[in-house]
């Protein structure tokens, strides 16, 4: 139904073919007036020679979900850490030093045995870039956004998660400028593990509340 | 803004792809951008902000929900975020839709002519013949502010949610409106995104977390869940069943 859902479908028949190859054959009408926009502005001097490429490099290399994943990590080795990231994330995180915006006021929410807990924006998408990076499709899609605040538990399994009855789910429709993360259960299996070792298993999805 | 991108609660979406919600190892960190077109999105957005297109985020949201309703639909998020960035651009008058349309057409192929050529209906930008003023700069970085008036309501509070919105930019969604939910964190003051996306000032507001029974949302299904909103002052009135929380709050 949208431009990405088109673009995974292709990719699906297609998977040899180098993105840049097909160019013209597969890019949608907003592709060639994004570029058109592109080379109108470049002209103007509004937009900047390089920027494209700094966003890019900004959001493929030092904003993204392996941020999120060292303040988790650091939360299940240190008590004390944890403790203040659920009552201030924005200060708690402070010290991580992060880029990418979006995040004014962190709310960190915490996974139990008894709760889980979810994220959405309904109306747009907003999401935590510094923390986790750019969402990805599907958390920008009309399907999730419609459907996790209605059928959560329905939307959960469909997306591999599958929860007890009995788990009551918090979900969290950003619908001001608080940014909301997940702060997943520590599985069995890696207690003891090094917070750098651990920081390498926690999943994006995790910290959006879709998978465990 | 009764508008379609009001998604929360809507039926008729389908199923959250699979594909997309591959990734759940920590090494695949999924597709930033699919194709290059999309990062230059991001940054002309970027870039129109500095230009002086636009003077907060607010305008920029409610610019994408303005977009042609079909187009937001079905040219997926930087294909919206590219119809704000244009109806912005030339509401302000960085640029005209002709120049556009002028450098559109000297791109075309004979191929790619014909998917875009003929149409309006893949112009996903809407910009008025009579833009709203940008209205009064930014009166400070970020979006928290101070607010003389001290919170009507107090954890706990139950509270009903406004029936109607505005033709404007608001952030109550359709599926809580009208709605009793709990007061469950007080945020201080922010900036009112229904003034400040249409050029009427900051004008801060208390902010509060509204937790909404699956029941009180939805009749029937899953009751083993609730969804929380962040919620302005203004959306909100005392609930008239809990005069004891009435009470508490305004003392």
């Amino acid at each position: 139904m949208t431009t990405d859902h088109d673009h995974d479908h292709d990719h699906d028949h297609d998977h040899e073919h180098d993105h840049d190859h097909d160019h013209d054959h597969h890019l949608p009408p907003q592709a060639l007036r994004a570029e058109a926009l592109e080379a109108l502005l470049l002209e103007k001097g509004v937009l900047a020679a390089g920027a494209v490429d700094s966003v890019i490099t900004r959001y493929t290399e030092r904003v993204g979900p392996m941020n999120g994943a060292k303040i988790v990590a650091r939360a299940w080795c240190d008590p004390t850490f944890k403790e203040w990231l659920l009552a201030d994330g924005s200060a708690a995180i402070s010290e991580f030093n992060l880029e990418g915006g979006q995040v004014e006021k962190l709310v960190v929410v915490e996974n139990t045995a008894a709760i889980h807990n979810v994220v959405v924006c309904t109306l747009c998408s907003c999401y935590p870039w510094a923390v986790l990076g750019l969402p990805p499709t599907w958390y920008k899609d009309p399907a999730y956004r419609s459907r996790i605040v209605r059928e959560p538990r329905t939307v959960l399994a469909e997306m591999g998660l599958a929860l007890a009855p009995e788990v009551h789910i918090k979900v969290w429709d950003s619908s001001a400028e608080l940014r909301y993360m997940v702060l997943p259960q520590q599985p069995a299996e890696t207690l003891g593990l090094a917070e750098a070792e651990l920081a390498e298993r926690i999943s994006r999805d995790a910290m959006i509340g879709v998978a465990l | 803004m009764d508008g379609i991108h009001d998604l929360g609660g809507k039926h008729g979406y389908g199923e959250v792809s699979k594909d997309a919600v591959a990734g759940t190892d920590a090494a695949d960190m999924g597709p930033v951008f699919h194709h290059r077109w999309e990062a230059a999105v991001f940054a002309m957005v970027n870039a129109g902000a500095q230009a002086g297109a636009w003077t907060n985020t607010d305008r920029f949201r409610h610019a994408v929900e303005r977009i042609d309703p079909v187009a937001y639909l079905s040219h997926g998020y930087y294909g919206r975020w590219l119809g704000g960035v244009e109806t912005l651009l030339v509401e302000a008058g960085v640029i005209t839709t002709a120049e556009l349309e002028t450098r559109l057409a000297a791109r075309l192929t004979e191929q790619t002519a014909q998917v875009v050529t003929s149409s309006n209906e893949h112009v996903a930008a809407r910009p008025a013949s009579q833009p709203e003023p940008l209205g009064p700069a930014p009166q400070g970085q970020g979006s928290q502010r101070a607010v003389a008036a001290a919170p009507r309501f107090g954890v706990g509070a139950e509270v009903l949610t406004a029936r109607t919105v505005s033709a404007g930019h608001t952030r109550l969604p359709a599926y809580a409106r009208g709605r009793q939910g709990r007061i469950t964190a007080l945020h201080g003051g922010w900036i009112f995104p229904d003034t400040n996306a249409h050029g009427g000032g900051e004008c801060p507001q208390q902010l509060y977390t509204v937790t909404f029974s699956a029941a009180e949302l939805w009749a029937g299904g899953d009751p083993h869940f609730d969804v929380s909103l962040d919620l302005f002052e203004p959306y909100l009135r005392a609930a008239d069943s809990s005069p004891a929380q009435q009470q508490k709050a305004s003392a």
